[in-house]
């Protein structure tokens, strides 16, 4: 019907638009400033995203399965600090990795737990846990809010892990999102989580497990905070557990919501984080090599986030059937 | 022989019992005047934060010494959160317990200028460690930022050398600290009397070293041939040299940062090489500083809030050519001291 002329306006997605604004900065990026296209800095733009992108993939699934995730920044810092502090004091590596998984997987449980459970938001449930963590790990299991890995230990060795001259995040950004890709497309429970996120209640009568599906996708946010977590110590030598005071947290849900992901859930998928991925490092490495102070930076960011949330809003709007109160 | 002596000895031991007492030869007014001057009195400490290595330091000298005088030494730790050190000040100040001398790290030039004058009007003497702020205290005790930026900027220039590109790139803070603003001035003032050399990139870290590494990243990107990197702190210039590390430029790129002087943080690092320069607080000396000015004010008898004083730490920029075992001091060693008490 539309085949010539015009493009059709109606049909374009969020998605679609962001790509769209990701193309022309892009190109504008490339004609205008100097050094922006060498393969180098390519590369260290999905560098600098890669982090960010892999929390992302994790937020996204729980942001599609209609809850979001608040502690990920957190326990991707406190865990990998606490495994760091455990090394530093002569804790054996087998036993202080096994000490963190257990306590990563006993976090994304609780989490879980209580969203499906006790039904309460999300939106608390992780605001909470994710203080906790922090508070409990800080105060009780280590001394710094930095903490260094301890010279020569597979971390660091991580850290400087090439492949044809890309370091390693990128590749494990990569892995994960095809994993999670293939996890959401073609496994049963990756299409229940649409349909638990769409209308949970329908997605319980047809005989899906609501319940259990939900702490199961919490936990994977929180293994997947900790790889995260992982990468950020061997890139840096260190992890400082400042970053849960920084703006890491938005950063997640601007790259998650911005890529198109309906807060309302239900809807989008990876390709989604890795189209906000791209507008994310793509402005950010722009507005570096511009010199843009931070300030501006951060203004800029917002203003896009919350362009983002308006569009969202209106090509998502709330299921009124099945909206909650404390949905987000 | 064995005798003799110990009749000396008791016939001593006498005539100390007997003459002393009475006598007036060791009436030094000095230390009763200071015991009573200082006995109980409260120290609180307010660092941005009580997880890193210059509050964990200072604390640690001064609790030593206030424990010595009979007084309570107390810390906050609002974890770099504004609003936890405000709240933190304004508990300390309306409490039965309110502390005689207030020591204030302040976050940024105002946040906390009201709240240090109720302390002052409470009767607190408020002392600002560190970090400058816009507000009358009754005494500063830490770094000329200005100098330090100078002290950085001639260790950047010494490290470029006369033959080097002199092209050099900056990783700020952020806009709102004063340490932030005033190195950036310092460093200004001494590269506008050498106008061979440039400033190619000035970005903000906003003190975290992912983004320190990804903006210096970009920077080296763009300018491959940059002699020299000042990073304006040695908590996110870890990510400055990551960046510089994964370049393959290590050794070519000469990195300047400031710090505590804490072994781990500064020493080792210009040990292997990660850090060309630091410009280290001698942080026993800063301590020492606020101990004497702690001291000082109490004993004065003088309101709070009616003296200014500024005392400024010695600043030197250290390398690896003039690093010598006391350099830096040892947080690890204070730890386990602490924990061995």
């Amino acid at each position: 019907m539309n085949t010539i002329g015009w493009p059709n306006f109606r049909s374009l997605n969020q998605e679609g638009i962001v790509f769209a604004i990701a193309v022309v900065l892009f190109v504008a990026a490339a004609i205008g400033l100097p050094g922006f296209i060498d393969p180098n800095n390519l590369v260290a733009i999905v560098r600098s995203v890669s982090v960010l992108g892999i929390l992302a993939l994790g937020m996204a699934v729980v942001i599609i399965g209609r809850g979001i995730d608040l502690s990920a920044v957190a326990i991707m810092a406190m865990s990998v600090a606490w495994y760091l502090q455990l090394l530093n004091t002569g804790t054996s590596d087998g036993l202080a990795f096994a000490y963190v998984l257990a306590g990563v997987l006993a976090i994304g449980l609780l989490n879980g737990f209580l969203v499906a459970y006790a039904d309460v938001p999300a939106i608390f449930v992780t605001l909470a846990t994710g203080s906790f963590v922090f508070g409990y790990v800080r105060s009780q299991l280590i001394t710094q809010d930095a903490v260094p890995v301890p010279q020569g230990h597979w971390v660091e060795l991580l850290g400087g892990l090439r492949f044809l001259d890309i370091p390693i995040e990128v590749f494990v950004f990569a892995g994960l999102a095809f994993l999670f890709f293939l996890f959401l497309r073609y496994t049963k429970w990756g299409r229940y989580i649409y349909f638990a996120g769409d209308n949970p209640v329908a997605a319980r009568n047809i005989g899906i497990p609501v319940r259990p599906m939900l702490v199961l996708r919490y936990v994977l946010s929180a293994f997947v905070a900790v790889i995260a977590g992982l990468l950020t110590a061997a890139s840096l030598h260190s992890i400082n557990t400042r970053v849960v005071n920084s703006t890491l947290l938005y950063d997640i849900v601007l790259v998650a919501v911005i890529g198109g992901i309906g807060l309302s859930g239900g809807r989008g998928g990876v390709r989604n984080v890795l189209v906000g991925a791209a507008l994310i490092g793509i402005l950010l490495n722009a507005m570096t090599i511009i010199d843009i102070p931070l300030l501006y930076q951060n203004l800029i960011k917002a203003a896009i986030l919350l362009g983002a949330i308006i569009v969202d809003g209106i090509l998502n709007p709330r299921d009124e059937q099945t909206a909650q109160q404390g949905d987000i | 022989m064995k005798l003799i002596r110990t009749l000396m000895a008791a016939a001593t031991a006498l005539a100390v019992t007997a003459f002393v007492a009475p006598s007036f030869a060791a009436d030094d007014p000095g230390p009763a005047a200071y015991a009573q001057a200082l006995k109980g009195k409260r120290v609180m400490l307010v660092p941005l934060a009580m997880g890193f290595d210059l509050a964990q330091g200072w604390a640690h000298y001064l609790k030593k010494e206030v424990d010595a005088w009979g007084g309570t030494f107390e810390t906050r730790d609002p974890n770099w959160v504004v609003d936890a050190g405000a709240q933190a000040i304004t508990d300390a100040i309306s409490s039965d317990t309110r502390p005689d001398v207030l020591i204030i790290h302040a976050p940024d030039l105002n946040s906390y200028s009201k709240l240090m004058k109720k302390a002052q009007a409470a009767g607190t003497y408020v002392l600002l460690v560190d970090n400058p702020a816009n507000f009358p205290a009754d005494a500063f005790v830490g770094s000329d930022w200005d100098r330090l930026g100078q002290l950085e900027a001639e260790a950047a220039i010494k490290g470029c050398g006369e033959n080097s590109s002199k092209k050099i790139g900056l990783v700020q803070g952020d806009q709102a600290n004063s340490s932030s603003l005033y190195q950036y001035a310092g460093i200004m003032k001494v590269l506008d009397k050498h106008p061979d050399f440039k400033v190619v990139a000035k970005p903000d870290s906003n003190w975290d070293a992912t983004t320190s590494r990804n903006v210096t990243t970009t920077m080296l990107q763009q300018n491959p041939d940059i002699c020299s990197i000042i990073d304006f702190w040695d908590g996110d210039a870890t990510g400055a040299s990551a960046a510089i590390r994964d370049a393959k430029l290590d050794g070519k790129v000469f990195l300047v940062t400031t710090g505590g002087g804490e072994k781990a943080a500064d020493c080792d690092k210009l040990q292997d090489g990660t850090y060309g320069a630091v410009v280290m607080t001698d942080l026993a000396h800063q301590s020492g500083d606020m101990n004497a000015i702690i001291k000082f004010l109490l004993q004065s008898g003088q309101p709070a809030g009616t003296s200014h004083t500024y005392i400024y730490t010695l600043e030197k920029a250290t390398t690896k050519a003039d690093l010598k075992p006391d350099s830096c001091w040892d947080l690890k060693a204070l730890q386990a001291e602490a924990a061995a008490k």
